[in-house]
């Protein structure tokens, strides 16, 4: 019973960790928009949110079979392509992070109200409401 | 210290850009000093960033910068030719500190962009921490 509500949350929770990991990284990038030499990073949150919950692009119909993704493996930190290089080889481009940043501030957000409607549902259910 | 969390990242950042701007100032301050000797003109000072990464490995890409020295630009400082100047050589020279007024201008208003960029990262992650730890309510 515990494990199943447990298991309503899995993906959101999962997603909402690997939000806050994207939101340390892009406050990194913003922290060092004057460094030289600084490369500007990011993870994607798609691949990213798919490893927390262990799938992969190979399908795992059998326990004993292993994702190519694995939970256990770090953390893909990327360099980000950017659009207009700069001189002192500083690749963070204020725009593109400031951006990144709010888009991925709402999306927090918005996963948020997804964990808070769901966790409203279950409560209903539980009260009998 | 080490970077434990967003907060730590902006406060180090934002500590960086204060010593830019504080170099910037001391610059404008200094812009129109008068020598009598090459020895003593004013250079101008510039703060050294550098990237402060959270693991040594840098996995996972966290990170925060530090301005770890203030350095003396290498510019000669400019000779005038001024006889009567209280402040000349026995040659007539005075040296006036090398300021470049618009590039120090330039750099004061980058360093107040990037400290309000750092504000604001924080202004943003605080309101929502604040909704997580509502979470559920």
């Amino acid at each position: 019973m515990v494990d199943n509500i447990k298991q309503q949350l899995n993906v959101l929770s999962n997603a909402l960790r690997v939000r806050n990991q994207k939101q340390e990284i892009l406050a990194s990038n913003i922290a060092n928009a004057a460094t030289p030499n600084y490369k500007a990073r990011d993870v994607e949150f798609e691949v990213e949110l798919a490893r927390s919950l262990n799938v992969g692009p190979l399908k795992t119909s059998n326990k004993s079979h292993i994702a190519v993704t694995s939970k256990n493996l770090p953390g893909k930190v990327q360099f980000r392509q950017s659009v207009n290089p700069s001189v002192d080889g500083n690749t963070v481009e204020l725009a593109v992070e400031q951006m990144e940043f709010a888009e991925n501030a709402v999306r927090y957000q918005t996963t948020l109200d997804f964990i808070n409607s769901k966790v409203r549902g279950l409560m209903g259910a539980i009260r009998g409401e | 210290m080490d970077i434990k969390n967003i907060y730590h990242i902006a406060q180090r950042a934002m500590g960086a850009q204060l010593v830019r701007l504080n170099a910037t100032a001391s610059n404008l301050a200094n812009a129109d000093n008068i020598a009598s000797s090459p020895q003593d003109a004013y250079k101008p000072v510039k703060p050294i960033f550098e990237t402060k990464y959270f693991d040594l490995i840098r996995k996972r890409g966290i990170s925060t910068v530090d301005a770890v020295t203030v350095q003396k630009m290498d510019i000669d400082p400019i000779k005038e030719f001024k006889p009567g100047h209280p402040m000349a050589d026995q040659d007539g020279f005075i040296y006036r500190a090398p300021v470049n007024i618009e590039e120090e201008y330039v750099d004061m208003l980058e360093a107040s962009r990037q400290y309000q960029n750092n504000v604001e990262v924080i202004s943003t992650v605080r309101a929502l921490m604040l909704k997580t730890a509502s979470m559920g309510k």
